[in-house]
């Protein structure tokens, strides 16, 4: 072996020069096996936009429908429930839903288009549960505050019927309202946006 | 954080982790022998292979459905649903036959240089069971796509258990966990192909490598380094395997990419050798396909197999063409290692060898016609001579003797220029006629020569006396 | 024992079949870069074989996606009335009634073509040929005693078989009684169209992988070049 007169500076250049094509080579394969694990078509196509026929729904009732698997109602609110709505503003952490998600034609105190019907996620905006539907006024197990809305099983945190959380819970912003529009006045689709409005 | 603070972290670590001699006793401070020569780079490439299987294969599985009924379907949901599942798939079916074709070369080295002989006995002995837990491995993991040459490969090859006397039909059964190949079958192939195999795997390559740096490397010279040491103790032939064969492998890798690479973006099905025509059609129990083989690298035991006219002893013959080969530190008698200074008389019988392994090869992928069985039979027994003589016409052999200092041959890329002057030879320069030189192609040296008869001649008589001289 | 020698013998016996099956195949001009031809083929398929086989791996979408059409147009020109741009190619058939209409249940086509190969496609469709002993009045000279009826006998028109004699021994050629709607040239355009079709819907990963694999070889290139100028580097040290 003879180490003399060996460019030391040549070397490290090519070192340098293969680690550098080496990483982005790695960088570039990581590229495929990282995406792969990002939702396929099949997930997609599950994920397409659905359609709600609304003719036949009755004043207060729920109907829950899968988008992108997620469970998203629609609560057809009575007059009575609409006249609540408005005296809780000072209960609520984010009454005119300011840190909230929802397009932007739903973004007002009853939080939807059409001030009846409501349409969200039905998510926990804490830990993802599911809330339960409570639309009775002061049932035993809630006590006496509760004007009717949706209480979360997990956690406990509370809900009004347009998806208003309440101050002093442990959810941080109200439910999410789902891009969603109507076609027709009683055909409403989940997953698109209004005309005008980007998803 | 400072610098200092990283390498306050970086003494915390090694104060309790022997990362630094760990990298000292088998990079930096481990010495190859200087001489290594092209056959040398199939070891480390059969372990970027591996983590090229274990990397594919666990992305594979996320998508892969374990399920008789889901099972082909899930493939090709791999194939087009999937982001670059196409290519994660081809990368792991292509790395399968990879292996194979690495680990074959690295084998074929290791009969060679006798780099199974003393002190490499045991080396050998964990390499070979590594190459039956890649058989073991490579079997199941072809039932998975569950197409009709998974699903019928797998029934003859489980029904070979069959034949062994008084158990065999329990045994088969029991295998299968059905009467048939089944859903039963897939799920346990699943289980044994993606944790069970790959963990004995794991753990024998690491037995492999600490046995090999335990004894040191052999090389094409079969001399042990050790003997001839410096006053450092460093072995005069021996070289330090980092940085040398370190940067010397990662351009082996850069090749075997460029191979690799061809081979998952222009021809991933390897014309019907690394991915089967039959095997897109999915699974039918009650429909045998027309033709079936198993992989390409199962056929010489394949043959050997079709060979046999009898269940029992057909399924010994298979068995025992690989036994043989664990066996072989023993059969061979001859202290010589190197294939340079043995005899004739063995590089005639590992050329036969060869040969026969190859053409067993071949027949096992074509339909069993009685004169191909014929062949079949041929072969097998040299295939079975080769090893089984080996005790007595390894003690006859006229061996040469054995330098003391390794010799260094010229590497590929020095021989360039004698292939350059031999393309020279065979061919002559072509007077281009005037309308033709005006195409930039015609210009170049390559298309202005054609061949020469006379030098074609000269250079395969060359080749010939070379060849018959290097059997001597 | 018997397992294993049933399946040598069906091997054997395969390999006469194999024999006495071999008909020369006609070869395809598959060019699955040809968006137009893909496009054309897509339609074919829908309008004369989904009613009988699905391609049940392939959705519209995918296809509108590799032939850079637009969505609307794929749903409006090629799918079914009704289909939605993520349904695959399913077929409408009940699978009771091809039981009892074709005495099995028609194939799905996704990955024909990687089984039979292209030429096996082209040659079949155009191997159709009269025969009364038949259920549907058809044979076919690449797969004998087919189940499947000629859906495309209005196009091609009616073929009969003759046998002539030649040194090699007896060749069976195909004769156009009655022309068909098409021309024999166009009618072999659309047959090519169905099976550049097919070749791709058997991986339609092929257009993406084989445009890839050259930035990948020149990258691969590029390393190697490196890594062997580093190798020659160090091993200066070593005579």
């Amino acid at each position: 072996m003879n180490n003399e007169g060996v460019d030391e500076s040549k070397r490290q250049f090519l070192t340098t020069a293969l680690t550098v094509v080496g990483a982005v080579g790695t960088g570039y394969l990581a590229v495929p096996f990282l995406s792969q694990m990002q939702p396929s078509v099949k997930t997609m196509a599950a994920g397409a936009p659905v359609e709600i026929d609304l003719s036949k729904m009755e004043t207060g009732q729920l109907i829950r429908v899968a988008w992108r698997g997620k469970p998203v109602w629609v609560l057809n609110r009575t007059p009575e429930v609409l006249a609540t709505l408005k005296t809780l503003e000072s209960e609520l952490r984010d009454p005119q839903s300011l840190e909230s998600l929802q397009p932007e034609n739903s973004k007002n105190s009853g939080r939807s288009i059409k001030p009846e019907i409501f349409v969200a996620v039905g998510l926990c905006t804490h830990l993802g549960c599911s809330p339960t539907f409570r639309p009775e006024v002061s049932p035993p197990d809630l006590g006496d505050k509760w004007k009717g809305g949706f209480f979360c099983p997990c956690h406990g945190s509370w809900f009004d019927l347009a998806g208003r959380v309440y101050s002093g819970v442990p959810a941080p912003t109200n439910l999410e309202v789902p891009p969603h529009r109507y076609v027709t006045d009683t055909l409403l689709i989940v997953g698109e946006p209004a005309e005008g409005e980007s998803a | 954080m400072k610098p200092s603070r990283l390498n306050d972290c970086g003494e915390w670590v090694l104060d309790r982790f022997p990362l630094a001699s760990l990298w000292k006793d088998h990079m930096t401070h481990y010495y190859a022998p200087k001489n290594f020569n092209f056959w040398y780079f199939f070891g480390s490439l059969a372990l970027l292979v591996l983590v090229n299987q274990f990397l594919t294969g666990i992305l594979l599985t996320m998508n892969y459905k374990p399920d008789a009924k889901l099972a082909f379907d899930s493939v090709e949901y791999i194939m087009r649903d999937v982001s670059w599942g196409w290519l994660v798939r081809y990368m792991h079916s292509t790395g399968a036959s990879a292996f194979f074709i690495v680990v074959y070369l690295h084998m074929f080295r290791g009969i060679m240089y006798g780099s199974f002989k003393h002190p490499r006995e045991l080396i050998w002995i964990f390499g070979m069971l590594i190459f039956v837990a890649l058989m073991a491995e490579a079997f199941m993991g072809y039932l998975l796509p569950w197409g009709q040459m998974s699903y019928w490969g797998a029934q003859v090859i489980i029904s070979l258990f069959s034949a062994i006397p008084v158990i065999g039909d329990d045994l088969s059964l029991w295998i299968r966990g059905d009467y048939v190949v089944s859903d039963a079958t897939l799920n346990r192939f699943f289980a044994f192909h993606v944790i069970a195999v790959p963990l004995v795997l794991v753990m024998l390559v690491f037995m492999h490598i600490v046995a090999l740096h335990e004894v040191g490397s052999n090389n094409p010279d079969g001399i042990d380094i050790k003997k001839l040491k410096d006053k450092d103790g460093v072995p005069l032939d021996g070289i330090p395997f980092h940085p040398y064969y370190s940067v010397k492998d990662i351009a082996g890798v850069g090749v075997f990419l460029i191979f690799f690479a061809t081979i998952i973006f222009y021809m991933p099905e390897m014309g019907g050798y690394f991915l089967e025509h039959a095997n897109f059609i999915p699974a039918d129990s009650m429909k045998t396909p027309e033709h079936i083989a198993p992989l390409w690298y199962f056929t010489p035991f394949y043959a050997i197999l079709r060979a046999i006219p009898d269940k029992f002893a057909g399924v010994i013959g298979m068995g025992g063409a690989i036994v043989v080969l664990f066996l072989l530190p023993w059969l061979d008698r001859n202290p010589v290692r190197s294939i340079r200074y043995r005899g004739g008389i063995y590089k005639k019988a590992l050329a036969l060898f060869v040969i026969s392994f190859i053409a067993l090869g071949y027949l096992g992928t074509q339909p069993a016609t009685p004169v191909m069985t014929n062949i079949a039979r041929v072969f097998t027994a040299i295939y079975f001579g080769f090893f089984l003589l080996m005790p007595i016409y390894t003690r006859w052999e006229k061996t040469k003797p054995v330098p003391e200092r390794v010799t260094v041959e010229l590497s590929l890329e020095e021989q360039i220029p004698a292939l350059i002057e031999a393309f020279e030879e065979i061919t002559e320069l072509n007077p281009v006629s005037e309308d033709n030189s005006q195409h930039p192609a015609f210009r170049s040296v390559f298309f202005s020569r054609r061949p020469n008869a006379e030098g074609i001649r000269k250079v395969t008589t060359r080749l010939a006396k070379k060849l018959k001289e290097s059997l001597d | 024992m018997k397992n294993l020698t049933t399946l040598l013998l069906l091997m054997i016996l395969s390999f006469g079949v194999r024999a006495s099956e071999g008909v020369k195949l006609q070869e395809a001009d598959v060019d699955v870069g040809d968006k137009t031809s893909l496009l054309r083929g897509a339609k074919h398929f829908v309008t004369y074989c989904l009613g009988c086989h699905s391609i049940k791996q392939v959705r519209y979408l995918r296809i509108a996606l590799d032939t850079h059409a637009d969505e609307k147009e794929v749903l409006k020109d090629i799918a079914p009335f009704g289909a939605s741009i993520y349904d695959q190619l399913h077929s409408a058939m009940n699978k009771h009634d091809a039981e009892k209409w074709f005495g099995t249940q028609p194939p799905d086509l996704s990955l024909v073509a990687r089984s039979r190969g292209a030429d096996w496609i082209y040659s079949y469709l155009k191997s159709y040929y009269t025969d009364k002993n038949r259920p549907f009045g058809v044979n076919n000279l690449v797969f004998e005693d087919t189940a499947m009826p000629n859906p495309l006998w209005q196009l091609q028109g009616e073929q009969h078989e003759v046998i002539r004699k030649t040194i090699y021994g007896d060749r069976i050629d195909l004769v156009l009684d009655k022309e068909g709607v098409l021309s024999e040239e166009e009618f072999d355009i659309m047959v090519n169209d169905l099976v550049t079709f097919l070749v791709y819907v058997g991986e339609p990963a092929q257009l993406e992988r084989e445009s890839m694999g050259k930035y990948v070889l020149i990258f691969l290139f590029l390393f190697f070049g490196l890594a062997y100028l580093l190798k020659k580097e160090y091993w200066k040290d070593i005579h």
